[in-house]
């Protein structure tokens, strides 16, 4: 083999970094899913919690593209129950913390949507007055 | 009775079926699109093209602009005191009449129209180059002729400022947040990086209400539907002489002065 | 191929290192501007475009321009430019990276640029410009590299690399005129609502795209052996010559127009630009410079005696670029607005981030030319069209 003192100790570096993540976590807490506080007074969420647990992000870029482009301001569920199209009027009425709902699950798994670069959060509102 | 008896009977048919497979139902049922209905406000205020009509000679205090700009500003969380005054954001402001007309520029204009301030906003017109321009339909015509922003699609090109011709548009050059006093948080603010402009409360037609410098101006400023011969913008228009601005460029403004 | 970038001497690597140094200092202040916005330039709600925009144009013309190598050779079987085609069709690489690079740091919200291809919007001419560019960019690539493959390989160039060095032509013509559509299209703002901006575009580009060419030409033969040929240069020389010849007189139809008919918005940006308007005048002393030069090197250009002369001809060539520059990279986009819808005059000057951040764009064009030129030399060198 040809300059096997160079690939040898390369394809050690290799491997060590291939299997960085595991050996990393070694001996760490195990991951623990996160707990977003839930809504006290409502039971029922726009749809099925499952359902909104999986996919409130494509339910909010319809929301938005409904009101802002098709001006459509309510959303009727499947259910038949009619919600005015709003974050802050209808979603943060009953999750009422971003830090304590959205972010307990955003930051664990490392998105950061950018909703509150604009929207008002009601922790925002709370402090504010 | 006999649908809801039907309902039942079916559910408990679909129910028993998945069960002999051995699925988790309700697990699964969570899992099946969720399309609801999309439908318009009730209470919306309805019209082919808005339209607004400035009386200016009921503007006459420094009171009456800052009641009418700050009503909008307040509302819609329109940053104030940008350090950078070339980089402020304006939505509706007011200037002298000779530079919200330079058109009309006449070296023996009479006295009163000399100190005349007159209000200066988006004309939501009926060409917009702006929407013409814009690379990913941002900015686009409403069916009931606003001029709307979508501040989640916009680039930041500003090619859009480029184009429009009254200089209604303005750039987040910075982070606006810091800057608005009183945050109204049943709107948003906007984010660095996007172009923003007034948008003839579009959120307040759809709740039924004026828009809040038409509310604000004691009669000074009358909103209604162009394209209605019967409506109030209409009435005005035919007892009174009006103009808009640059009218050569064919973007029709809907944005009229009484003089 | 790409590996004869990676064999030179010295000097060689010094300069690549220094275009690292250079890219790396600006990077810098661009994730400054990242991370503040664009409120670090000086552009404001009124100039509202500003050094980045400008530079875009300006460079887009350089791109354009290597058709005026492309069209003796394909079209009139001009033997002489065979050796430098290879050199204009990478520098348009380069220009046309340092157009892209120009428009991304002037957006906004960078991240979303792909919202241009996610709802394409075909009354925009932004649309088209994008599709324009990016076409080009892609036709002088497999043109350029894969002619110079075959060169490598010693066969005969590919039949479909003549078919898209044609369709290049008119598609040259194109980026230019369709970016002086995005000024020209917009009412309101009268110093650039001209028919003549698409012709102006293009005489000024077909004038100094070449000059840029043949100074690049001119070190290349001082730092390798390659030589352009006398003919070719002095050919080009000809070229930049009536283009330019074609550029001033462009210029003078848009002065005529504007003080003939005494409109005041025609007039005002150019008073604004050569005399100064309500107390403001930043850009006189540029303008100025560009006037002379912009003469100057015409007499040094058109007589043949002076014009053959290669020391002379640096000089009018750099007269030349300086002219175009301000022209084109200074005075137009500023220049269109001013004064502002109200009839203002609120002025723009460049801040020292937005300096850096064109320093950052430009290295980078330059670190794709030297890379790409750098092979075309060793490939050269190789065949034995260069001696060794």
């Amino acid at each position: 083999m040809y300059d096997k003192g160079k690939i040898i100790p390369g394809l050690i570096i290799f491997f060590f970094l291939l299997t960085f993540p595991f050996w990393y976590s070694l001996g760490q807490a195990s991951y623990e899913s996160p707990k977003p506080k839930l809504p006290v007074n409502e039971k029922k969420c726009i749809e099925d919690v499952n359902w909104m647990r999986a996919n409130h992000m494509e339910l909010l870029n319809k929301w938005r593209d409904m009101v802002v482009r098709h001006d459509m301001t309510h959303y009727v569920n499947t259910a038949g129950k009619d919600y005015e199209i709003s974050l802050e009027k209808t979603c943060m009425k009953c999750h009422t913390s971003r830090k304590e709902f959205c972010e307990k699950c955003h930051v664990k798994v490392s998105v950061s949507p950018y909703c509150w670069d604009c929207h008002v959060a009601p922790e925002e509102v709370r402090d504010g007055q | 009775m006999d649908n809801k008896r039907r309902k039942i009977l079916k559910f408990a048919a679909v129910s028993a079926a998945l069960g002999f497979t051995g699925l988790p139902i309700e697990g699964l049922a969570s899992y099946f699109p969720k399309i609801g209905k999309y439908v318009r406000s009730d209470k919306e205020k309805k019209a082919k093209q808005w339209a607004m009509v400035i009386d200016t000679r009921k503007f006459k205090t420094k009171e009456d602009f800052k009641r009418v700009i700050e009503a909008c500003n307040s509302i819609h969380n329109v940053p104030e005191d940008i350090p950078n005054k070339k980089q402020e954001i304006k939505w509706i402001w007011e200037d002298e009449f000779e530079h919200v007309f330079p058109d009309q520029e006449n070296p023996f204009l009479a006295e009163r129209y000399k100190d005349q301030e007159v209000l200066s906003l988006c004309n939501h017109c009926q060409h917009p180059p702006c929407v013409r321009v814009c690379p990913t339909q941002a900015t686009f015509k409403r069916s009931d002729g606003i001029v709307m922003m979508d501040f989640h699609r916009c680039i930041g090109c500003r090619y859009c400022m480029a184009a429009c011709p009254y200089g209604s548009r303005s750039f987040n050059f910075r982070d606006p947040a810091p800057y608005v006093k009183h945050k109204n948080p049943d709107f948003p603010t906007r984010m660095r990086g996007v172009v923003e402009k007034c948008l003839f409360c579009y959120e307040r037609l759809a709740d039924g209400k004026m828009p809040a410098c038409v509310e604000a101006s004691n009669g000074a400023m009358i909103f209604g539907d162009l394209m209605d011969p019967n409506s109030e913008v209409r009435k005005v228009l035919r007892e009174n002489y009006t103009i808009v601005r640059k009218p050569e460029l064919g973007t029709e403004p809907c944005v009229f002065y009484i003089i | 191929m790409l590996e004869k970038a990676f064999y030179g001497d010295k000097k060689y690597w010094t300069w690549v290192i220094f275009l690292l140094i250079l890219m790396g200092i600006g990077s810098i202040a661009y994730i400054y501007q990242l991370r503040h916005g664009l409120m670090v330039t000086g552009m404001g709600r009124d100039v509202s475009w500003g050094f980045y925009i400008a530079q875009f144009t300006y460079f887009v013309g350089v791109a354009a321009s290597a058709v005026m190598v492309v069209i003796p050779l394909y079209l009139h079987n001009y033997k002489k430019f065979e050796k430098v085609v290879t050199f204009a069709e990478f520098m348009a690489v380069a220009a046309v990276m340092i157009c892209l690079g120009f428009i991304i740091v002037d957006l906004g919200q960078p991240q979303r640029l792909f919202n241009v291809l996610f709802h394409p919007t075909p009354h925009s001419i932004l649309f088209y410009d994008m599709i324009v560019l990016n076409g080009y960019l892609l036709l002088n690539i497999l043109i350029s590299w894969n002619n110079l493959h075959a060169d490598y390989k010693r066969v005969p160039h590919p039949k479909w690399t003549k078919v898209l060095a044609y369709i290049s032509i008119p598609w040259a013509f194109s980026i230019h005129t369709v970016t002086a559509f995005l000024y020209q299209g917009l009412p309101g703002r009268h110093f650039w609502l001209s028919a003549i901006m698409a012709a102006r575009f293009l005489s000024s580009a077909f004038c100094s795209g070449p000059a840029i060419l043949v100074l690049l030409l001119l070190i290349l033969k001082k730092v390798t052996k390659f030589d352009p040929g006398e003919e070719a240069i002095r050919t080009l020389a000809k070229i930049i010559t009536y283009a330019m010849i074609i550029n001033v007189f462009f210029y003078s139809l848009e002065l005529f127009t504007a003080f003939y008919s005494n409109i005041p918005e025609h007039k005002a940006t150019f008073i604004y630009l050569f005399k100064g308007l309500q107390g403001h005048g930043s850009l006189v002393g540029w303008m100025w410079v560009m006037a002379i030069s912009g003469l100057a090197c015409l007499i040094i250009l058109i007589p043949p005696k002076f014009r053959n002369n290669q020391d002379l001809l640096v000089v009018a060539l750099i007269l030349l670029i300086l002219a175009t520059w301000i022209d084109k990279g200074l005075g137009l986009v500023v220049g269109g607005f001013i004064p502002n819808p109200f009839g203002k005059v609120v002025e723009y000057r460049p801040t020292v981030y937005e300096l850096l951040i064109a320093m950052m764009v430009y290295s980078m064009g330059l670190f794709i030319l030297t890379i790409l030129w750098k092979v075309g030399v060793g490939v050269k060198r190789e065949v034995g069209e260069i001696p060794k």
